[in-house]
């Protein structure tokens, strides 16, 4: 495989409107994405980070395609530890209403064979939009993804 | 998520998740040749792991590809399991293996 690709998709019962909102804005990401918010101003070939609570870029990049509330592009390299050297992948966020529900899908991928990052990423997706969907639905995020780890 | 269980309930589709959690993003033949299966079959169980929610599909120019998506199974686990007992479950859960050998359930 000449490429590192992991898709993500989950089913949300929410709207378009309100998931954008979720993915973009600091107070929501806040607490859903182990206390994370990123700096953006979310227009075309604006500079992107992702911000640790302490203040250090976790990762960077920038906008590549952005279409509120359907599709976001980023170029997206990690910042915070060795796997830095790995250069930038790119993140595609698709949402699609369906019925009642938004199917939110996730292509994170590297132009290079076994990324370590890809696979680093795979861990921390699940659980980042599993505790999403549950924010969007019962308003209230999961315990584990409120807080930066300790020790990372 | 009774359409989660319902596609977990079967060893096919148990070993087809296991073949794309070693290596994500398979194309139909890929699997048919490693399970050594019809191509009917392996595509049967794909559309239903795929309704469930378990596999993501991703189109490369004709080739669709086929990747694990292990949200809804982390859905399940963050719903009835938790955070706090975690550590302990797979301390024990690790013990087990150590005891039985890897083996599927």
């Amino acid at each position: 495989m000449a490429e590192s690709r992991f898709v993500y998709v989950t089913y949300i019962r929410t709207t378009p409107a309100k998931l954008w909102k979720a993915l973009t804005d600091p107070e929501f990401t806040r607490q859903y994405w182990v206390g994370t918010h990123q700096e953006c101003q979310w227009k075309k070939g604006a500079a992107w980070k992702l911000m640790i609570p302490d203040g250090r870029v976790a990762d960077s990049g920038e906008v590549l395609e952005i279409k509120p509330p359907k599709r976001l592009v980023l170029s997206w390299r990690n910042e915070f530890t060795g796997l830095r050297a790995e250069g930038f992948s790119r993140c595609t966020y698709e949402i699609e209403k369906q019925g009642k529900n938004v199917k939110l899908t996730i292509t994170h991928e590297m132009d290079k064979p076994n990324s370590m990052f890809i696979g680093a990423v795979s861990n921390g997706w699940p659980m980042v939009l599993s505790s999403l969907k549950s924010l969007l639905e019962t308003g209230e995020s999961l315990d584990g993804t409120r807080k930066w780890p300790k020790n990372l | 998520m009774d359409v989660v269980f319902k596609a977990l309930a079967d060893r096919s589709r148990r070993r087809l998740l296991d073949r794309l959690r070693m290596d994500s993003g398979q194309t139909l033949g890929e699997l048919c040749r490693r399970m050594g299966m019809s191509r009917q079959a392996v595509s049967k169980h794909l559309s239903l792991l795929e309704r469930a929610n378990l596999v993501a599909t991703f189109w490369r120019g004709r080739e669709k590809l086929h990747y694990l998506n292990p949200v809804p199974i982390n859905d399940i686990a963050e719903r009835w399991i938790g955070q706090y007992e975690r550590g302990r479950l797979r301390l024990l859960g690790d013990f087990k293996r150590n005891l039985e050998g890897a083996s599927d359930g």
